[in-house]
C-alpha cells in the first residue's frame, strides 16, 4: 500500500476492483465502512461476480475476467477527454510533459521493438528524448505530439465506451457513471482510493493491470494525498515482508536486484543501477544504490566482504535470463532438472497452477523437505486420497521429509502488513509436539551443510564459509538479533556532513541514510532501517495516538521506508508546497522546511522553490504516465486477452494475448480452446477460509466445509444443473467434481455481441485437513505468469461444466 | 377372581386389566400434562424425577394410553351406541342427579352418561394423540411448521382439559353410584345395583339363550 | 450465570411469584446490527463458537453461504444471505445476523413451563438456564422469531444469551467485539436507538428511501435490533417476521386457557363435592336388591 489502511477512511470514492476487499480482507474493510460514514465516500466495485464488497457498494459493474486494462483504459479516455484531470499535479507531478523518442510506436497491438523469437522487446525506443546534458526534454504546454500526455491520449483513444463495453461486458451506463464518479476526485481536496489485491496481480497482464489504475490515480492526483494511493491489499499476513526481503528469484533484500549472467563485475552491476536524474535538481535516490549494496554484502559476508574482493560480489548468485520463479521451478522438476525441493511455508499442491503438473514434478524428486505447521498436501502429494488426489505410492519414489514448524503465535518476531507496518509479536504459547521455529530448522541446515563444505569442500564453499553468523545461541539466533541484523549498524564511527559522530562503532543504525557504501555500516534491509535503533525495538511501539485524527498513528509499530505512513506525500502539497486539500494536509512547507503528520518523502530541506519531483525514486521526480523500460509488455498498458479466452482481441486480432509473457512449450499444449471449454472461470477466496490453512481449524470447516463453484442461473437453467446439485467442471487439465451454487450474482456478460458466462471457483479445499476432501481450484488452472512477475494467471481461463450424477468416485 | 356369591357379572377380568391401564395413564398423564401446564402444578413434576423426566416420559405414558384405550373402544364399542332410551334418560338427567328413578328409563349395559364419557374419551384421545405427536419434540418437531405446532399446543391442552373434566365427571359417577367401583376391581354387581342402575341389562342377562356374561355361571354348584 | 443474577430477574418463566426486579434502574442494552454494514464475514459467528465454545458438525454446501444450515443447539447466531432484485433491477445481497431477539416481551420465557428456566433482567436480557430447562420445546413455539432450537443431545435448549456472561462484567458481547466494520454495536438501548436514527438518515441520503429501525412493537421491542435499508418490507431479508408478535395461539394457551382450565378442574371437582353433599351417595336399596334376585330367579325357575 502506498498509504495505510485506517487512511482509506479519507477518501471520497473508494474503487474495490482487482480485488474483493470485504470479503478477504474484513478486518482492513472497516476502513472502507468509516469512509463511507464519516466521510460521506461511495463505494465502487468491479467484479465478475456481484460479492460481498458489493453487497455494500453504491456502485457495482460487472466485469469479464481479464479485461481490466480495456476498462481502465477507457476510463483513462474519458477523463482525457472529457478533460477531468487534475491538472496541476499532472503538470507538475507526473512525466505527462516529457518528450519520448521519436521511435516509439505502438501499431496492431505490438510496441516498437518485439522480437518475436524471444517474445520480448528490445525496449530502447520507449525513453525520452534526452538534450545535451542527459536531461529528458519537456513540454509544459502539451502541445508536442511527441509528450507522454498526448502519446497517452492517442494511446487510448480506442477504448471508447463501447469497446470498453463490447471487451469487457459492462453495461455502458454503469461504466460511464462509474467514470464520471472516478472523475469527481480530480477536485485537489477530493481523493480516491484503489483497493486490490490478487485479482490484478493473478493474470498474464497483472502488473499493468496495476500500472493502468496507477495513471488514472496520477491523473486524478490522488497519489501521495490522504485517502488516496494503491493500495494492495496483501493475502497473507506477512507477504510485504516476503517481497521486501526478496524472497523472489531475482530479487535481493530492499528491492536491490539479484545480479545477472550478463553482470560478472561489481563495476557492471553496478552501472545501470544508480540513476542519474533525467531533470534537473530530482533527488533519484537510487543514486544511494551502492550504500545499500555494500551494506548489504557487510551483513551477508561480514569481514569478508572488502572493498578488494568488490565487497564479495562474486559470491552471489548470478541468474541466467528468465529467473527461477515458481512455473519456472516445477518445469524444471517435470524436465528432471531439478532433484531436491526444500519447500518452506508453502504448499504448491494447491497453490500453483495446473495441479497435475505439481504433482508429476513432485513425483519425480529425490527429496522433498516441507517445512509447514500443518500437514499440507504437498507432504502428502504422494499418498492416495481418492479420487481428490489418485497417486500411486508404488511409483513414487520421492523421499519426504515433514519438519513441522511452528506458527505466528508460537514464535517471537515482525511481520509486515499491508501498510508497510513492522509490527513486532510476542510468542503467546508454546508449540505442540516437535515443532520448531523455522530459525532454528534453517540454522540446522546450514550448520551441517558448512560442515560438509569444511570438511569435503565442494564445488564452491566460500558463500558458505564466508557467512557470518555471529549470534548468542548459533543454532537458534534469537529474533531480536536477526532484526537488528535487518536494521543494520555501524561498523566504524559514522559522521554527518558536519563531521559529527552521529553513530559509534557498534551501534544500531537510525535510518538508511547513514548507510556507506565504503564498508562501515552493514544493514540486512535498508529499507528496514530504523526499525531496531538504540532507542529499542520501533516494531514493538504500542502507541496509537493519531493526530488529527487522520490514520497515521506514526507511533504504532514501525512503516518502512524511515516510519513513513504515506509514500509520495510530498504530492500530498501543491508545487508551492501548500496541500492540496486544506482540510487533510500531510506534509507542508513551513518556509524551511518541510513538516506535517507524517515523515516527509521527500528531503526535508528542499525547498518547492528549488522545483523536485515528489517520486524521488524516478530519476526524472515524475510520476510515470509512460512507463519506459520497466515494464515487459510495454510503456503503456494495453489490453490482452487473457491465454485461454473465448474472445478475439477486438482491438487486434493477430496479437490476441501478452505477447512477452514466458510460455514453456508443455504448458501452452495444455491450454485449452472455447470450442472445447466454452466458459470463462475465475478463482476466488472466500471470507471463511485463508487459503488452505483454515481448513484445518474446526470453525472455518463448519463455516464452510465443502468444495463448491458458482454459477448463473442462466447457464444451471441451460445445463439442468439445480441448487446445490453436483457439477463436473473441467479444463483442458483436469477436473473438479463439487456441487453448484446457482446465484443471481454472476450474469451472463455481453462480450463482443455474445452472452458469455462465468463460472467462480472458490479455491480452498484440499485432501487434508477438518473440511470435507476437494480437488482444488488449480486443478484447473493454467500454468502462464504474468510477463513480469511470473504470477500465475489464476483469475481467467477457460472451463466446462456439466451435470454430474453424484459426487466422484 | 371369583365374583361374589349371587353376583351379576360386569366386566371381564380382561377388561377391568385394560381399564386400569388406561386408568393409571390418564392420571399419570394428567399429573405429568398438568405440571407441565400450569406453574401450580410444576412441582408434580417431583413425582417423575423432575421436569426433564416428567416430559420425556409424558408422551410415552400417552402411547400406552392411546393402545389401551383402542382396547376398550375394540371390547365396548357396540354396547355404546347411542339408542333412543339414551335421548330420554339424558332428557331426565335431573332426576337421576337427584338420585330418584322416577321417569327414568331402564338402562341397558351403559347408560348415557357412561356412553358419552366413552365417546368423549374416543373423541379426545385421538386428538391428544395427533396433536401429542407434533409437539413431540424429541422425535417429530422438524415435521411441521411452527404455526401448526402452536395450534397444536393449544389444541392438546384444550383437549386435554376436557378429557381431564369427563375424567372427573367419571371418578365420581363411580364414587357416587355405589357398589359400581366393585364391578371394576372385583368384576361383579350385585343383582340390586344391576336392577337399580342397568335394569334392562340385567333383564337381558336373565333372557334365556341370553349373549350376555351368565348371571349364574359362577354359582352353580 | 443466571442463579448469581436472581436480583437481576424482572421476568422469570413458570413463576407465579413477583421476580425480585431489585436492580430495575438497571439501563437497558441494546445490540444493533447494521444490515447496510454487515459484509456475511461471519466474525461474528466463529466470535460466537468460541466464546461459548460450541463446536457444531462440519456440514455440506447446500446451495448458499448459510453454514450451518440453520441454527442449532451450538449455532446460536448465523449469518443468512439472501439475494433480492430491486425494483430498479439491480441485485442487492442481503446479509442478516440471524439470532435471539431478546424480546421485551419473550413468547419463549411466556410459553416456557418450567420454573425459571428463562428469565429476563432488568438489562432486557433474556437468557436460558439449562439447569432448569425440561427439554419440551414450548420456547420454540412461543418465540415469534424462530430462534430457540432444542438439543437432540442433553434435550434442553439453547439460545444466543446476548452474552450475559460478559455484559455482566461490562464487556460487550463477542460477536459485537469480533465485528470488523462495526455492524454490530453495543450499548444503552436509547444510545442504540438514537444511533440507529444517523444511520437511517444516512443511509436516507444515499437513497434507501425506506430505511429504518427495526424494533418492533408487537413484542414490545426488542433488545436486538436492525438497521434496515428496506425496512418496510423485513421479510426479504431472510425471513424477518414483518410485524412479529407471539401467536394468538400461544397468547390463548398461556394467556386465558391457563387460569380458565385450572377453574374449570377445580370446578368440577367442587360441584361433584357438593353434589354429593346435596343428594348424597346413590345407594343400591334392599328392595333393589330383592327386585334383582328376584329377577334372576326366575330365569333359574325358568324351564
Amino acid at each position: 500500500m502506498t498509504n495505510t489502511w485506517q487512511d482509506i477512511k479519507n477518501a471520497n470514492v473508494v474503487v474495490v476492483m482487482g480485488g474483493n476487499a470485504a470479503e478477504a480482507h474484513p478486518c482492513g474493510f472497516k476502513w472502507v465502512i468509516h469512509a463511507k460514514i464519516e466521510n460521506h465516500a461511495k463505494l465502487v466495485v468491479v467484479d465478475p461476480r456481484f460479492t460481498r464488497t458489493a453487497s455494500v457498494a453504491d456502485v457495482y459493474a460487472p466485469i469479464r475476467p481479464g479485461t481490466d486494462i480495456a476498462f481502465l483504459n477507457g476510463v483513462i479516455r474519458y477523463l482525457l477527454e472529457k478533460d477531468l484531470i487534475q491538472h496541476d499535479y499532472v503538470r507538475a507531478y507526473t512525466n505527462a510533459s516529457l518528450i519520448v523518442k521519436d521511435g516509439f510506436g505502438f501499431e496492431d497491438g505490438l510496441f516498437t521493438g518485439y522480437k518475436e523469437d524471444t517474445h520480448s522487446y528490445d525496449k530502447t525506443s520507449w525513453d525520452y528524448e534526452l538534450d545535451g546534458q542527459g536531461y529528458a526534454k519537456v513540454d509544459d504546454t502539451w502541445q508536442d505530439p511527441r509528450c507522454v500526455i498526448n502519446l497517452l491520449r492517442k494511446h487510448v483513444d480506442r477504448y471508447t465506451p463501447q469497446m470498453v463495453s463490447s471487451i469487457c461486458g459492462t453495461p455502458q451506463d454503469k461504466f460511464l457513471e462509474i467514470c464520471a464518479l472516478f472523475a469527481t476526485t480530480a477536485a485537489p481536496d477530493k481523493a480516491m482510493t484503489s483497493l486490490f489485491a490478487l485479482g490484478w496481480t493473478q493474470h498474464s497482464v497483472g502488473a499493468q493491470n496495476i500500472r493502468a489504475m496507477a495513471m488514472v490515480q496520477l491523473l486524478l492526483g490522488n497519489i501521495g494525498v490522504a485517502g488516496g494511493g494503491m493500495n494492495a491489499l496483501r493475502g497473507h499476513s506477512n507477504i510485504q515482508g516476503l517481497t521486501d526481503v526478496g524472497l523472489l528469484s531475482t530479487s535481493m533484500p530492499g528491492y536491490l536486484v539479484l545480479p545477472k549472467d550478463s553482470e560478472p563485475t561489481y563495476k557492471q552491476y553496478m552501472a545501470t543501477r544508480q540513476y542519474k536524474p533525467l531533470r534537473p535538481g530530482q533527488v533519484s535516490y537510487w543514486q544511494n544504490y551502492g550504500k545499500f549494496f555494500v551494506s548489504l554484502q557487510k551483513a551477508i559476508y561480514g569481514d569478508a566482504a572488502r572493498a578488494d574482493n568488490d565487497w564479495a560480489y562474486d559470491w552471489l548468485p548470478k541468474f541466467d535470463g528468465g529467473g527461477y520463479d515458481i512455473i519456472r521451478a516445477f518445469e524444471m522438476m517435470n524436465a528432471g532438472q531439478m532433484n531436491g525441493y526444500i519447500c518452506q511455508g508453502f504448499n504448491p499442491m494447491q497453490a500453483f497452477p495446473d495441479r497435475g503438473k505439481i504433482r508429476r514434478g513432485l513425483s519425480k524428486l529425490k527429496f522433498l523437505v516441507v517445512m509447514d505447521p500443518l500437514d499440507t498436501e504437498t507432504s502428502r502429494f504422494w499418498e492416495n486420497f481418492g479420487p481428490q488426489n489418485p497417486s500411486d505410492p508404488a511409483k513414487i519414489q520421492t523421499e519426504v521429509f515433514q519438519l513441522p514448524t511452528t506458527c505466528f503465535a508460537e514464535e517471537t518476531g515482525s511481520l509486515v502488513n499491508s501498510s508497510r507496518w513492522m509490527q513486532w509479536h510476542w510468542k503467546a504459547a508454546d508449540p505442540p509436539g516437535e515443532a520448531q521455529t523455522d530459525i532454528w530448522i534453517m540454522s540446522g541446515i546450514f550448520h551441517r551443510m558448512r560442515e560438509m563444505y569444511r570438511k569435503e569442500g565442494g564445488a564452491f564453499p566460500d558463500p558458505i564459509l564466508n557467512l557470518t553468523w555471529s549470534y548468542t545461541n548459533p543454532t537458534d539466533p534469537d529474533p531480536e538479533e536477526l532484526a537488528k541484523d535487518m536494521n543494520g549498524r555501524a561498523l566504524a564511527d559514522i559522521k554527518d556532513p558536519t563531521g559529527t559522530v552521529t553513530q559509534h562503532a557498534g551501534q544500531l543504525l537510525d535510518g538508511f541514510s547513514q548507510l556507506r557504501d565504503d564498508g562501515t555500516t552493514t544493514s540486512g534491509c535498508w529499507i528496514f532501517s530504523g526499525s531496531f535503533t538504540e532507542k529499542g525495538n520501533q516494531m514493538a511501539r504500542r502507541d496509537a495516538t493519531d493526530p488529527r485524527e487522520q490514520g497515521l498513528a506514526p507511533n504504532w509499530a514501525w512503516s518502512w521506508p524511515a516510519n513513513r505512513r504515506i509514500m509520495y506525500n510530498r504530492a500530498s502539497a501543491d508545487p508551492n508546497g501548500k496541500a492540496w486539500n486544506p482540510k487533510k494536509p500531510i506534509i507542508e512547507w513551513n518556509g524551511s522546511h518541510w513538516a506535517g503528520i507524517d515523515v516527509p518523502d521527500f528531503v526535508p530541506t528542499i525547498a518547492p522553490s528549488e522545483s523536485a519531483g515528489p517520486f524521488i525514486m524516478n530519476a526524472e521526480g515524475a510520476g510515470r504516465l509512460f512507463a519506459r523500460d520497466q515494464m515487459a509488455e510495454g510503456p503503456f498498458p494495453e489490453h490482452y486477452e487473457p491465454f485461454e479466452s473465448p474472445s478475439p482481441n477486438l482491438l487486434h486480432p493477430k496479437v490476441k494475448s501478452n505477447p512477452a509473457a514466458r510460455v514453456f512449450a508443455d504448458d501452452r499444449a495444455a491450454f485449452g480452446s472455447a470450442a472445447d471449454f466454452p466458459y470463462v472461470a475465475t478463482t476466488y477466496r472466500l471470507t471463511e477460509h485463508f487459503h488452505f490453512w483454515t481448513k484445518h481449524a474446526l470453525i472455518n470447516a463448519i463455516l464452510q466445509p465443502e468444495e463448491f463453484i458458482e454459477i448463473g442461473e442462466a447457464l444451471a437453467k441451460e445445463k439442468g444443473i439445480g441448487q446445490g446439485g453436483w457439477v463436473r467442471v473441467s479444463s483442458k487439465r483436469g477436473f473438479v467434481v463439487c456441487k453448484a451454487y446457482v446465484t443471481k450474482r454472476i450474469r451472463p456478460l455481453q462480450v463482443n455481441g455474445k452472452a458469455t458466462h462465468v463460472i467462480g471457483v472458490p479455491i480452498h479445499w484440499g485432501f487434508t485437513g477438518q473440511a470435507r476432501k476437494g480437488f482444488g481450484a488449480n486443478t484447473l488452472t493454467p500454468s502462464v505468469g504474468d510477463a513480469n512477475t511470473q504470477t500465475p494467471e489464476f483469475k481467467a481461463f477457460l472451463v466446462n461444466i456439466e451435470k454430474a450424477s453424484g459426487p466422484a468416485t | 377372581m371369583t365374583p361374589a356369591e349371587g353376583n351379576v357379572v360386569r366386566y371381564a377380568t380382561v377388561t377391568r386389566v385394560n381399564h386400569w391401564i388406561t386408568a393409571i395413564c390418564f392420571v399419570l398423564l394428567t399429573l405429568s400434562g398438568l405440571s407441565m401446564f400450569h406453574p401450580i402444578f410444576f412441582f408434580v413434576s417431583t413425582l417423575f424425577g423432575g421436569g426433564q423426566w416428567t416430559r420425556a416420559v409424558h408422551p410415552w405414558i400417552g402411547i400406552v394410553l392411546v393402545l389401551s384405550y383402542a382396547g376398550l373402544v375394540a371390547q365396548s364399542w357396540r354396547e355404546n351406541l347411542w339408542n333412543p332410551d339414551d335421548t330420554a334418560w339424558v332428557r331426565k338427567f335431573d332426576r337421576v342427579l337427584e338420585n330418584d328413578a322416577e321417569g327414568v328409563p331402564e338402562v341397558g349395559r351403559f347408560n348415557a352418561g357412561q356412553k358419552s364419557v366413552f365417546w368423549a374419551m374416543a373423541l379426545l384421545i385421538p386428538v391428544l394423540l395427533f396433536t401429542g405427536l407434533v409437539i413431540w419434540e424429541v422425535y417429530f418437531s422438524g415435521f411441521t411448521p411452527l404455526v401448526v405446532q402452536r395450534i397444536a399446543v393449544l389444541v392438546h391442552s384444550l383437549a386435554a382439559i376436557a378429557a381431564i373434566l369427563v375424567w372427573i365427571v367419571h371418578v365420581y359417577a363411580g364414587i357416587w353410584v355405589r357398589g359400581s367401583l366393585r364391578a371394576m376391581t372385583r368384576g361383579d354387581v350385585t343383582p340390586g345395583w344391576a336392577w337399580r342402575h342397568h335394569r334392562k341389562w340385567l333383564r337381558s342377562l336373565a333372557e334365556p339363550r341370553s349373549a350376555g356374561p351368565d348371571p349364574r355361571a359362577e354359582r352353580a354348584p | 450465570m443466571t442463579e448469581l443474577q436472581s436480583q437481576d430477574y424482572i421476568r422469570r418463566s413458570a413463576s407465579t411469584l413477583t421476580p425480585p426486579s431489585a436492580r430495575r434502574h438497571e439501563q437497558e442494552v441494546a445490540k444493533l446490527i447494521d444490515v447496510s454494514r454487515c459484509i456475511g464475514c461471519k466474525a461474528c459467528q466463529s466470535a460466537c463458537m468460541e466464546w461459548n465454545d460450541l463446536r457444531g458438525e462440519v456440514g455440506h454446501f447446500e446451495g448458499s453461504y448459510d453454514n450451518p444450515k440453520d441454527l442449532d443447539p451450538n449455532t446460536w447466531t448465523l449469518m443468512r444471505f439472501t439475494e433480492w432484485e430491486n425494483d430498479k433491477g439491480d441485485l442487492e445481497w442481503l446479509i442478516r445476523k440471524d439470532g435471539c431477539m431478546h424480546c421485551e416481551d419473550p413468547g419463549c420465557l411466556k410459553a416456557c413451563p418450567a420454573p425459571g428456566a428463562i428469565v429476563q433482567y432488568a438489562n432486557g436480557i433474556v437468557d436460558f438456564n439449562s439447569e432448569a430447562c425440561i427439554g419440551c420445546g414450548y420456547c420454540v413455539k412461543g418465540c415469534p422469531f424462530d430462534i430457540p432450537r432444542v438439543s437432540q443431545k442433553d434435550h434442553k435448549s439453547y439460545k444466543c444469551t446476548l452474552c450475559s456472561d460478559r455484559v455482566a462484567v461490562g464487556l460487550e458481547p463477542a460477536c459485537v467485539k469480533a465485528c470488523p466494520t462495526g455492524a454490530i454495536m453495543f450499548g444503552s438501548k436509547s444510545d442504540m436507538t438514537a444511533w440507529a436514527g444517523e444511520r437511517v438518515e444516512e443511509l436516507k441520503s444515499r437513497g434507501f428511501k425506506n430505511a429504518g429501525l427495526y424494533d418492533p412493537a408487537g413484542v414490545g421491542g426488542t433488545h436486538v435490533m436492525y438497521v434496515l435499508h428496506h425496512a418496510d418490507k423485513p421479510s426479504i431479508y431472510a425471513g424477518l417476521p414483518d410485524s412479529p408478535q407471539i401467536s394468538p395461539f400461544v397468547g390463548l394457551w398461556k394467556g386465558a386457557v391457563k387460569p380458565l382450565a385450572v377453574a374449570g378442574i377445580a370446578l368440577a371437582a367442587i360441584a361433584g363435592f357438593f353434589h354429593s353433599v346435596v343428594a348424597g351417595p346413590n345407594e343400591v336399596q334392599p328392595e333393589d336388591e330383592a327386585e334383582g334376585r328376584r329377577l334372576l330367579d326366575r330365569q333359574d325357575d325358568a324351564p
